[in-house]
């Protein structure tokens, strides 16, 4: 990758994991850990990857993104954010009465949010419907979803899966933000849905596995999805819950709980230094 | 005698109809040859997708076609589009308002043999409860194909129950006329008013003939649109009859009943009796044996009108 193309994506990234960070602080409430995990790719896909027009959010020839694991919604709004779809300024709206950043994704507020999403397992369904419209057009946009690696206990990501293996939706990209921790603890612990490559080819998936915070990696990823003819593609990328926020990492804890003042000026030294 | 034609007949043959002056695709969970879109499918199969048995997903699909502004038909049985993906339609179509058209056939005990597992008495109560969705249940295979283009012509999601069984024809007249919300008055009276929905609007019309051979003046109200619910005809009914009787093929709780009951006690009180499934489960059997075996009857809508009549203060 091009140094400027680097560091354009390292600058985007650093700038929206401060919008998740005063996102959440400000609404004392969120799920700053799996925001951190998918910004990264977030970047990557809004920044470098996607056809999309932030003066024209709704352009019928656009690719689309759904957020499937819909309560890391604070990444894809600072994502939109940073990338012109709406003002920065109103990120310390989230979750707040009024704002047009409800807690998960709704499209009828939010501009540049392609689906309404969160409850998990939908999302998916919805993304894979929305290839399915490109190929029954003949249109060329693709579709991208990030699905938690916790989200894949649903049965109806299955489903999902069965259904654009069958349909051939090969302009369809399925991320799967394998972080490794879930509400209740270790995703292994709970109910493990491993392995995903092999369940993924299984259903009839082409398979890349990649590092989710390596820029190069997920550039390759996505280059090489595209030339996936037949069938759709599924990224698994490992990634880091909290990635980017030291005190954050790793730690189930920072699933669904905001920074206070002090976490919050900690977290900002951070990723301001 | 009546024609007699089940509305999932109507539903796939208005599929076909609709198909050249509208542009729709139509969607299946592996039951088109029951609820008839296998019409559809025959006719133009690159707009038609089978989900396989999978619901939930279906919904959710659907939900992201119509985002790219295409509206579309996903159909099953009431038990499984209302019941297993009730959270699908709620979240995926429902909350963001999308234009996905529920066609839901095998409505009711009239399932017959199959039983309990699979007649549905709960999904209008469901479907009730979810903002922004319109239900509407067609009282016979006229109604069902102008429900069907009324779908199309109504932006956001859109709850249609159609029947296993079939039902008289009671619509195939001149002058008749579908208009979305609104309830159609077919036997004026001033003792009573039988509101019904669905196949029940053949037995209450017979139900006023016994009325009337006892000198009780019924009225006759068909509420095909069951949201949003007419209430202006009923509370005129109300006010001008005095009592009130709703037949559904539904249980008691959740559905017709509940929404006339709604009306009747905010705007014009008078003694609501209901007639429908009496908040139980349904049976394996013949469709005469289960409408008799739970009350579903032009005798049971004579009875409940005597009822509501001595209720009157």
């Amino acid at each position: 990758m091009e140094q400027s193309k680097l560091e354009l994506l390292r600058d985007a990234a650093r700038k929206i994991r401060i919008g998740i960070i005063e996102g959440t602080h400000a609404a004392k409430s969120g799920h700053p850990g799996g925001s951190l995990s998918i910004t990264d790719i977030l970047t990557y896909l809004y920044f470098a990857e996607m056809k999309v027009d932030p003066a024209n959010p709704r352009d019928p020839n656009r690719d689309r993104f759904v957020l499937s694991k819909g309560h890391c919604a604070p990444a894809l709004y600072a994502t939109l954010a940073n990338r012109g779809f709406f003002p920065v300024e109103e990120l310390t709206t989230l979750r707040k009465i009024g704002s047009r950043l409800q807690g998960h994704p709704d499209m009828t507020l939010t501009p540049g949010v392609d689906m309404s999403a969160g409850s998990l397992g939908l999302g998916i369904s919805s993304a894979a419907g929305m290839a399915l419209a490109a190929k029954i057009d003949g249109k060329d946009y693709r579709v991208y979803t990030v699905v938690g690696d916790g989200e894949s206990e649903e049965g109806q990501v299955w489903e999902a899966c069965m259904f654009a293996a069958h349909y051939q939706l090969d302009n369809l990209c399925v991320i799967i933000d394998w972080n490794g921790l879930q509400i209740d603890g270790p995703v292994a612990e709970v109910m493990d849905p491993t392995p995903h490559d092999k369940k993924l080819e299984a259903f009839g998936f082409h398979v890349i596995s990649i590092d989710g915070h390596d820029f190069d990696a997920i550039e390759k990823a996505f280059a090489e999805a595209k030339t996936v003819k037949g069938k759709p593609t599924a990224i698994i990328a490992k990634t880091v819950k909290g990635k980017g926020v030291s005190f954050m990492e790793n730690q189930v804890s920072w699933h669904g709980s905001a920074p206070n003042d002090e976490q919050y000026a900690a977290a900002l030294a951070e990723l301001n230094a | 005698m009546a024609e007699k034609i089940a509305t999932r007949e109507s539903y796939g043959a208005a599929l076909v109809e609709l198909a050249e002056k509208y542009d729709f695709v139509v969607m299946d969970a592996d039951l088109a040859e029951a609820t008839k879109t296998v019409k559809f499918k025959k006719a133009y199969p690159e707009r038609f997708f089978d989900c396989g048995i999978a619901e939930g997903n279906m919904m959710s699909v659907a939900a992201g076609i119509a985002t790219t502004g295409k509206t579309v038909f996903a159909s099953s049985f009431a038990m499984f589009a209302a019941g297993r993906a009730f959270e699908q339609v709620r979240n995926s179509i429902g909350y963001p308002h999308l234009n996905v058209k529920i066609g839901a056939t095998h409505a009711g005990i009239t399932v017959g043999e199959d039983g309990a597992t699979h007649q549905c008495n709960e999904d209008i109560a469901l479907m009730r409860t979810i903002p922004g969705m319109t239900i509407v249940n067609p009282a016979d295979a006229v109604e069902a194909k102008a429900a069907v283009e009324a779908a199309l012509n109504t932006n956001g999601p859109f709850y249609l129950r159609f029947g296993r069984f079939a039902v008289p024809v009671i619509n195939d007249t001149p002058d008749y006329k579908f208009e979305l919300g609104k309830g159609r008055c077919l036997v004026d009276g001033s003792d009573v008013t039988i509101v019904a929905t669905g196949l029940m609007v053949s037995m209450a019309l017979e139900a006023a003939e016994t009325l009337a051979q006892e000198g009780i003046r019924a009225r006759v109200i068909n509420i095909h649109t069951i949201k949003p619910i007419d209430a202006e005809i009923i509370t005129k009914a109300a006010k001008e009859t005095g009592a009130i009787v709703t037949a559904e093929e539904h249980n008691i709780i959740g559905g017709l009943g509940s929404a006339v009951a709604e009306v009747v006690g905010e705007n014009a009180p008078v003694p609501v009796v209901r007639v429908g499934m009496k908040d139980t489960y349904g049976h394996s059997g013949t469709v005469p044996a289960l409408l008799e075996q739970y009350g579903l009857t032009p005798a049971a809508i004579v009875d409940a009108a005597k009822k509501s009549i001595a209720l009157k203060k």
